[in-house]
Parts: structure tokens; C-alpha cells; sequence
């Protein structure tokens, strides 16, 4: 029987209406399709795994779930800001590889612009993760995942320092609970030398104390070092590429939506935003959760995305000993339980782990929930229990009084589980860099590398000699030490004055993203940037004071200023003969 | 460095009268604010009944602290306000304070420290609100803060979590400035707040008060629009079933205080897991030698008039722990010393057996140790040899050498030479 046979078979026996056709999308090039309808969302989901082949592009599931509308959230704003703009490039997606993509084409000699949906960059995946710098030692030799970590992960020193952001290379390990796992350990190793790893071995559980994790769990009899997995703050990161693109010319629209594309032959002649049309030479498709949709519209579709969602879980910063670096159990126990003895302990079947964030919080998570929606943040209790339980096998002292927040991200998960980062196959001014998922921050700078240098062949683009690699962050000056801080004081007394009591968050510190190459006049946004509010407070002493720092600075009244978004309005009108007394 | 006996470490209605009773002592006393105003919280209160206890009439929160501003102003106790303590070290005698203003980074040493550093709210997620983050979700005192302080009003149509009294007052607060309050919702089976606010602020303005209910859930991307409420059994978890969804822009919550420890947690000053402040003695005194704590920051009060209370007494105690905190003195030793233990002499404590050990710093021959008082010799003792490596051990009675207050003890070491 052909696969295609076997294949049909398979998704025949989940629900007999389900069509099944293979697609010729290039010339000997087929995608398998999939049509129909269903009421439950885990039968399409299973529907398309089942469809997956390497003989093909990519499996195109467009089974409908019953009852559901796969309606992107759209801006409201609607004007001709954008309209006519003729860039080299356009960049659909503010997320850490549309942003790493902007700041690589910096590079080059060529008008670059990017379109963001949202009012900031890092909004959606990219804020909702746990900033690992992966190691891939889960990965599978020659896919996209392994082959662009392998490189991605080595620039992080040098793009650190350029950028001026945080990256901490502590190590990732793997917590051994049972002498019979420790002889499972050579042949991690033997697979780390296959995937081309250095640094992964054994160390027992003094070594862990003294050197890594002093407060290591009392049953773990060891673990797995690794040496070359990092952290970064993931929307600093990317703050810190956007700002640096911003800073070398690149354009950012937001509240930008893509709505359309006219394809003219084999190329996008023009792209409808919500704010105008743009004609762009070649158009990069960084869209994240959207990818598909987007891939569509230029008539390059050969994957489909389905929104895995996650939740990770932040604790107070006085738990910040208890792990240091990124700790996850050994996944074998579990292995043998659910395969061997089809034990399933209920919860979601993927682990997560523990992490030390580079602002000194725990961060523990995520786990995974397939869902039809591309961004319900929405959090569940089950989630954060699951979440929850399964870490305070970690670490031991964790409480739920610890809990200062949590948050959902969907991953942009392909049925393949790969990446689609390639040059457009019928329509040849697009790029797609879709389908990113973890480990996609380690990733983001080799993706944002050969997409530039693709691009550059479409364009001709030479060398930009004016480009400017540095970009320098404002000073956090609670990590200063006190003679440079007093001396920073004096300079912009504004240094001085605490706005934000938990993480020790000053006037001048707020005021200085408020100057940056790319501001954006939101709590929000400036949460992310300097941190006033990320502390175990959580915004309710600061919050008032940040509002007013912001509409000072912008010159309107306070309640002209948002939370996040256009509609996230904060304060309706002044008071019944309300004046600031301040 | 400026030397103080008492830092108050918080200019609200504890740090006030902590201040104001410790200089009434005599102590040299500072005071670090980190607002431009003194009054805590206090300047956002602006309904009333405030200071039946210490002053028999029912004051707002802004008069309240207005008697105690006017009354720590004309003291002598020195004010900083919009200053942030960033650093305490323990060193001998007491402590170093570093705090930062518009002027920069400031050094201050000071032998005791009042905490009177308040309470702060416990957050949505905190109380495990699931759902979305969108505008729109407060807690009282956030709001507060943005009605009376600000002027300006965040809510249209209210949902309250929690019957604490600010919840209670922020449901009359925002009914009079024009909102629509919904309900007022309380996870357990009793009102949290004082009868006079039930009464004062939902009965007397209709505002239903619902028991054994909870907001479960938040809906909206951008500003709140419905929240889940479900009612609760009796170990306060939602029963399925009976959730239902109730529309409104904004959430307010008053699910608790929690006393700010940040400082007492660097010094290491054991908390009380009930009260989450510092364990205390009946002078205030935390576990830490010369560290007071009062007020909110100690354990949360119903009533301001207790907060002064504790202040007052903190700060009077504080003053005299720092006053007699005088009465040590050094022990003086020549180079001749590698080191001596103990290193001073609490000369208000009993002083008829004091074990003294110290260690020469190099070798010494038919050596003689002598001991001074006041420039008077008052004991030798003659060795044979004194080598680092071995440690000396002595057991004096200094009362009988008349040491007292400010008496100058020294200790030499002497080769007597063949």
C-alpha cells in the first residue's frame, strides 16, 4: 500500500467525511490536503499528524472545527499611514525572528520595513516563553530546529554584547533521580557528539552543590550538564534587535495588520495593511501563530500551524536561590511509565522545567495544550496546577504563596514540528521563516542570517558600510554599584527618584524608553523594557505614577495612556471636579 | 557619614509617630520616605474615621497624618523624603544605611532602625484569577490612588472582589463619583470589613453584598469586559456549576494586605508565617539586635490608631536601645595582639566574669600583659612565651577594675628581656 493509501486509511478511521487529496504545488512537488469538518479539535489535530510525510512539502489542514471561526484579532485603527510606501523589504511580524530578519537586513544596503500588528514588538510568542537558549540535545540530526541551533546558539556572546542585553550561558541540566537512568547517560552523550553538542556529561551530586545548584533536590542523584544553554530576557532581546534595526533605518509600523496580497505571476506586487497599501520587492514572512494564513495570501502555503498553548509561572525574587540556571527531571521515568506501563499521572504530557530569569526571578514552565485559537492568553487553573505540581518536584521550597504571576503563550507548532524557513517556491519574492517554535530564540539570528543573505539575492543588496552594530541599553541602576550609581545620579537626578519600589525602578530609568530609537508610550511596553510593576506587587504602587510619567512625556491628559493595546483604555474621565493636586 | 541613633525607615502614620516618640526620647532620629510626601497611604484616604482612639474625633486619612506631619516638624527629627533605602549592613554598633535621592547615593550609620515600611495588596493572579490580563483589573488601592490622588476615574461599571475595608470604601467612592457597582463578592461566609463600612458603604448605597463567592475568571484583550463568578464551598474552591458571567469594565480587589518585609528579609530577621511580619518582643524589638518594627509592616491593623500605637512605643523603645546602646566600651590591644575575644565590653551588663582569649602576633619571650584602666594599671600577668598558634584564655572581673561608661581599657604585651 502507498502512503498515500496508508495515510488515508489513518485519517479515514478518525472520521470516514474527511477528504484527502495530495496537491501539486511546484512541479513534482505535492502537498497533502486535507478537508471536512468535525466537532472535536483534537480528531483534525490528530488528522493532520497523521498526514505528515516527508514525501511531501507540508501538510495542509483545513478540517474545519464546528462551530469555531478562525478569526484573526485585527487593530481598529484604519487610515492611509502606510499606503504607497514602496520598501525593498517588508517584514511581516515583530516577534524575535521578524526583528532579528530587520536587524540583519540593516546590513544591507535596502529600505526595510516591518509591519506588527500589535503596538510593540515581542507581544505574542516571543514574551510568552521561558528565554532558554537551547541546547537541542531533543533535536533530530538535519532538521531546520537542529541545523539553525547549531549556529544560532554561538552568536549569543557576540550579539550580547552588541546589543546590550543579558545573556547568561549558566548551563542547562537535566535532574537524574534512579542509578539505572545514570547508564542512560553515555548514550545522551553519544547523541550530543552526533548533533555536534560540545559539553555534555555527568556530574554527580556533590559536584551539582558545590558548583551549580546549591539547593539540587533532595532525591536527584545527579545530572546531565550541558554546558551551552543559555537565558536571555526574550523581549529585551528583542527590544534590543528592534531598536538596533530602528536605530540603522529600519521602519516599524504597528497596529499594521496584513490583510491581503495581490500575486501578480510569481511575484507579490502589493500587500493591503489596514493602514494602506504597500508595495514592497520582497516580502518576509515572520508572522508566527499567523504564518499559514500569511503564506496563503502569497500563495505559498505548503504548512499549516496549530496554536499549542503554554504556561509558565513567575516566582518572587526572594525564591531566586533555589535554582540558578535551567533545570527539567529526566523525561525516562516517565517514558517507561506512559509507553512501558501506559501510566499517564493526567496532567499535559510535556514537562517543562525551572529556570533562574537574567532579572533574578524563577520562572517555571510550560506546559502544552493544543488549541484552535492563534492567541488565547487565557490562563486555566488546570494549567497552572499542572504547571505547578510538576516543578515543585524541582524545587523543593517552592509555595503557592511564591506565585507573583503567570501567563499563556501559543507556540506556532507546523505538523512536521519543523521550521519553514526557505525562499518562496512559486511566488519568488517571498520568504517564509514560519513554523518557529522552541527553540526559536537560539535560533533567531542563523534564520535572520540566511534569510538576509536570500534576500539579498533576490535584491542585488551590497554591504551598508554605515551600519552601526551597537546599540546601547539605559542603565538599570539598581545592578550598579554605588559609586557609579551616585555618580549617574548627579548627572540626571531623575536616577534618583524610586518610581517603582519592588524592582527598584527610577524616574529617569522610565523616562530613558520613553527616549529611545523605538518608544512606545504604554505601561506596558515600558514594563517590558525597564521592569516598573514586574515586581511581586505587580504594578499597584508604580502603576499611577508610570501613567503619569507617560502622559507628561507624550504632553496629553492621563487618560489618553494604555495599558497595551489601542482599546486598553486605563481611566475614563477626570473626576467630579478632579484636579491633579500633585 | 552622618551619625543617627534611630532610623525610621517610612514616613506613614508608623514611621511618623515612631519618629516623633523616639526624638521625644532624646535620640537623634532620621526619617526616609520614599514618596515626596509624607503620610502613606494615608493621603489617599480621604473618607473619615480615622483617629476616634488617639484623638476622639473621626478625622480623614489626610487630617489623620496631617497632626503627625505638623507634629514631626517641629521636632528635631530630620526628614528625606523621596528617598529609597537600597542597602542595610550590619556593622559594629549598629547599622550603615545607604539611600538614594535626587542627590544622589547617601551614607548614613545609625545604631538602631525603626521598620515602618507598611503593607502592600495582593494582586489578581495572586488570589489565582485566571483568564486574561486586560486593562481594567485594580486593586482598591490602585484605584484609590487613581480617583483621589490623580483625579481620575477607571471604571464605569464595577465588579468588587473581596469585603476588606478599602474594597468596601472603594464601592461608595466610585458609586459617588458615577460608576455603577455591580456587586461586591466575598470568598468566605463573613463580611472581612468593619460593620460601619457594610453599612455605611453598600447598604446605605444598595450595592449587594454576595458571601461565599469568587471571581474565577477575566475576559477581554484589551480592557476588561465580564469576569466569572462562581460561588465557593466550604474550603473556599469554586463549585462547578455554578459559575455565571457578569459584564463589567473593571474588577477591583481587596483580597488582603501582606506587611512589605523586603529590608527585613536582607537582614534575615525571622518573620512570623501568621502575621508575615517580623517576630517581635513587647518592645517591638525583632529578632535582630537594635531592629524595631511597627505598624503594617509588623502585622496588619484594623485601626491607623493602632498602627501609631505600636509606632510610638517602637520608636520610644528603639531611642532607648540606642541611647543606652552607649555603654560599651572598646578593648583596647597593641600590635603586640593578633586579636583579642571579645572585642568590646557591655559595661551595663555584669562584668565579674568575663572570659577573655587573644593570641600574640608573633613570638614573644618572658612577656608581661598589663592591663590599664583610665591610664592606671589595675592587673599583670607574666608568661613564659606567648607563640600565635597558641591561643591565650583569661577570666577578669572588670567591675572590681572600676571599668564604667567611657573608661578607656587597654591591653599591652611586654618582653622583659633577659
Amino acid at each position: 500500500m502507498s502512503s498515500f493509501n496508508s495515510i488515508c486509511k489513518k485519517i479515514h478511521e478518525i472520521n470516514p467525511n474527511f477528504e484527502v487529496t495530495e496537491r501539486e504545488f511546484a512541479k513534482g512537488q505535492y502537498c497533502i490536503v486535507l478537508n471536512g469538518e468535525d466537532d472535536k479539535w483534537e480528531n483534525i489535530l490528530k488528522a493532520g499528524q497523521y498526514a505528515v510525510d516527508k514525501k511531501y512539502l507540508g501538510v495542509i489542514n483545513d478540517i474545519k472545527l464546528k462551530g469555531f471561526k478562525d478569526e484573526p484579532k485585527l487593530p481598529k485603527v484604519h487610515d492611509d499611514k502606510y499606503d504607497g510606501m514602496t520598501p525593498d523589504v517588508l517584514i511581516i511580524g515583530g516577534g524575535i525572528t521578524g526583528c532579528a530578519i530587520a536587524r540583519e537586513m540593516a546590513k544591507y544596503n535596502a529600505k526595510t520595513m516591518l509591519v506588527e500588528k500589535g503596538y510593540d514588538v515581542a507581544l505574542m510568542t516571543t514574551s510568552r516563553n521561558d528565554g532558554n537558549v537551547h541546547v537541542g540535545i531533543d533535536l533530530h540530526k538535519g532538521t531546520q530546529k537542529h541545523t539553525y541551533l547549531m549556529r544560532g546558539n554561538k552568536y549569543f556572546e557576540q550579539l550580547s554584547k552588541e546589543l546590550d542585553f543579558k545573556f547568561e550561558r549558566g548551563g542547562h541540566h537535566i535532574y537524574l533521580e534512579e542509578n539505572w537512568e545514570k547508564k542512560l547517560v553515555p548514550i545522551l552523550e553519544l547523541k550530543a557528539k552526533k548533533l555536534g553538542i560540545p559539553g555534555v556529561y555527568y556530574v554527580d551530586r556533590d559536584e551539582m552543590i558545590a558548583k551549580y545548584e546549591p539547593n539540587f533536590p533532595s532525591w536527584a542523584i545527579g545530572a546531565v550538564r550541558m554546558e551551552t544553554g543559555g537565558i536571555v530576557s526574550p523581549y529585551k532581546m528583542t527590544i534590543a534587535l528592534a531598536e538596533n534595526a530602528a536605530e540603522n533605518g529600519v521602519e516599524f509600523a504597528f497596529n499594521t495588520a496584513v490583510l491581503g496580497m495581490t500575486v501578480e505571476g510569481d511575484k507579490v506586487t502589493s500587500v493591503k495593511t489596514n493602514r494602506g497599501t504597500i508595495y514592497p520587492k520582497v516580502v518576509i514572512n515572520a508572522s508566527g501563530t499567523y504564518a499559514d494564513i500569511i503564506a496563503d495570501m502569497a500563495k505559498d502555503r505548503t504548512f499549516t500551524i496549530h496554536p499549542r498553548k503554554g504556561t509558565d509561572i513567575i516566582l518572587d525574587k526572594k525564591c531566586g536561590e533555589y535554582v540558578k540556571t535551567t533545570a527539567t527531571k529526566a523525561p525516562f521515568k516517565r517514558y517507561i511509565d506512559e509507553y512501558i506501563f501506559k501510566k499517564k499521572d493526567g496532567s499535559h504530557s510535556k514537562g517543562g522545567g525551572a529556570t533562574q530569569t537574567v532579572d533574578g526571578n524563577i520562572l517555571i514552565g510550560p506546559d502544552a495544550e493544543e488549541i484552535p485559537e492563534r492567541e488565547d492568553f487565557a490562563t486555566s487553573r488546570s494549567s497552572l496546577d499542572a504547571v505547578f505540581k510538576k516543578q515543585q518536584h524541582n524545587i523543593e521550597k517552592i509555595t503557592y504563596g511564591d506565585i507573583i504571576t503567570y501567563f499563556a503563550g501559543c507556540r506556532a507548532a507546523t505538523y512536521e514540528e519543523d521550521f519553514v524557513v526557505r525562499k518562496g517556491i512559486n511566488t519568488k519574492n517571498i520568504i517564509e521563516a514560519a513554523g518557529i517554535q522552541s527553540p526559536g530564540i537560539g535560533c533567531a539570528p542563523a534564520i535572520a542570517e540566511d534569510v538576509c543573505k536570500w534576500t539579498s539575492e533576490i535584491l542585488g543588496l551590497g554591504k551598508n558600510e554605515n551600519f552601526n552594530p551597537i546599540r546601547k541599553t539605559y542603565p538599570h541602576l539598581a545592578e550598579l554599584p554605588d559609586e557609579e550609581r551616585d555618580r549617574l545620579v548627579k548627572e540626571n537626578p531623575a536616577y534618583g527618584e524610586i518610581v517603582c519600589r519592588c524592582e527598584q525602578i527610577s524616574r529617569g530609568e522610565i523616562e530613558d524608553c520613553l527616549h529611545s530609537a523605538l518608544p512606545i508610550f504604554t505601561v506596558d511596553a515600558i514594563k517590558r523594557r525597564c521592569r516598573p510593576g514586574m515586581g511581586r506587587c505587580q504594578g499597584g504602587f508604580c502603576s499611577p505614577l508610570v501613567v503619569k510619567i507617560i502622559a507628561k512625556e507624550l504632553g496629553v491628559d492621563e487618560c489618553e495612556v494604555r495599558k497595551a493595546g489601542e482599546d486598553s483604555v486605563i481611566l475614563y474621565h477626570n473626576t467630579k471636579g478632579g484636579i491633579d493636586n500633585d | 557619614m552622618t551619625n543617627y541613633d534611630v532610623v525610621v525607615i517610612g514616613g506613614g502614620p508608623a514611621g511618623l509617630a515612631a519618629a516623633i516618640s523616639s526624638e521625644k526620647e532624646g535620640a537623634k532620629t532620621l526619617l526616609i520616605e520614599r514618596e515626596a510626601r509624607l503620610g502613606g497611604i494615608l493621603k489617599q484616604c480621604i473618607h473619615d474615621g480615622f483617629g476616634l482612639i488617639t484623638f476622639g474625633e473621626k478625622l480623614s486619612g489626610p487630617e489623620y497624618s496631617g497632626k503627625y506631619v505638623d507634629m514631626v516638624k517641629k521636632t528635631k527629627v530630620e526628614i528625606k523624603t523621596l528617598s529609597f533605602v537600597t542597602k542595610i549592613v550590619k556593622v559594629e554598633g549598629g547599622y550603615n544605611i545607604t539611600f538614594v535621592n535626587r542627590d544622589g547615593m547617601n551614607y548614613v550609620f545609625t545604631k538602631t532602625i525603626v521598620l515602618a515600611t507598611g503593607c502592600r495588596e495582593r494582586s489578581a493572579r495572586q488570589v489565582f484569577i485566571q483568564g486574561t490580563r486586560p486593562a481594567g483589573i485594580f486593586t482598591a488601592g490602585t484605584a484609590q490612588a487613581y480617583v483621589n490622588l490623580n483625579g481620575k476615574m477607571p471604571a464605569k461599571k464595577v465588579v468588587i472582589l473581596g469585603s476588606g475595608d478599602i474594597g468596601l470604601i472603594m464601592a461608595r467612592r466610585l458609586t459617588l463619583e458615577g460608576a455603577e457597582v455591580e456587586g461586591v463578592y466575598e470568598v468566605k461566609p463573613t463580611p472581612s470589613g468593619l460593620t460601619r463600612n457594610i453599612h455605611q458603604c453598600l447598604i446605605d448605597f444598595n450595592i449587594p453584598l454576595h458571601l461565599s463567592h469568587t471571581v474565577t475568571k477575566a475576559f477581554g484583550d484589551e480592557r476588561l469586559e465580564a469576569v466569572e463568578i462562581a460561588e465557593v464551598d466550604s474550603k473556599m474552591n469554586p463549585v462547578p456549576g455554578t459559575e455565571r458571567i457578569v459584564e463589567c469594565d473593571t474588577l477591583i480587589l481587596s483580597v488582603g494586605l501582606i506587611p512589605e518585609n523586603e529590608v527585613a528579609n536582607e537582614l534575615d530577621i525571622p518573620i512570623d508565617r501568621k502575621t508575615k511580619g517580623p517576630v517581635c518582643d513587647q518592645q517591638f524589638m525583632t529578632e535582630k539586635d537594635g531592629i524595631f518594627c511597627c505598624g503594617n509592616a509588623l502585622h496588619v491593623n484594623d485601626l491607623v490608631d493602632y498602627v501609631s500605637e505600636s509606632a510610638d512605643e517602637a520608636g520610644k523603645h528603639a531611642a532607648r536601645y540606642a541611647m543606652t546602646d552607649k555603654k560599651y566600651v572598646p578593648l583596647e590591644v597593641t600590635k603586640d595582639f593578633l586579636y583579642i575575644v571579645p572585642q568590646r565590653l557591655n559595661v551595663s551588663a555584669d562584668m565579674k566574669e568575663v572570659i577573655l582569649y587573644f593570641r600574640a602576633s608573633h613570638d614573644m619571650n618572658k612577656a608581661t600583659l598589663s592591663i590599664k584602666v583610665d591610664g592606671n594599671e589595675v592587673k599583670s600577668k607574666k608568661y613564659m612565651a606567648l607563640r600565635p598558634p597558641e591561643m591565650e584564655r583569661l577570666c577578669l572581673n572588670f567591675e572590681e577594675f572600676g571599668v564604667k561608661e567611657g573608661s578607656k581599657v587597654e591591653f599591652t604585651l611586654t618582653e622583659r628581656g633577659e
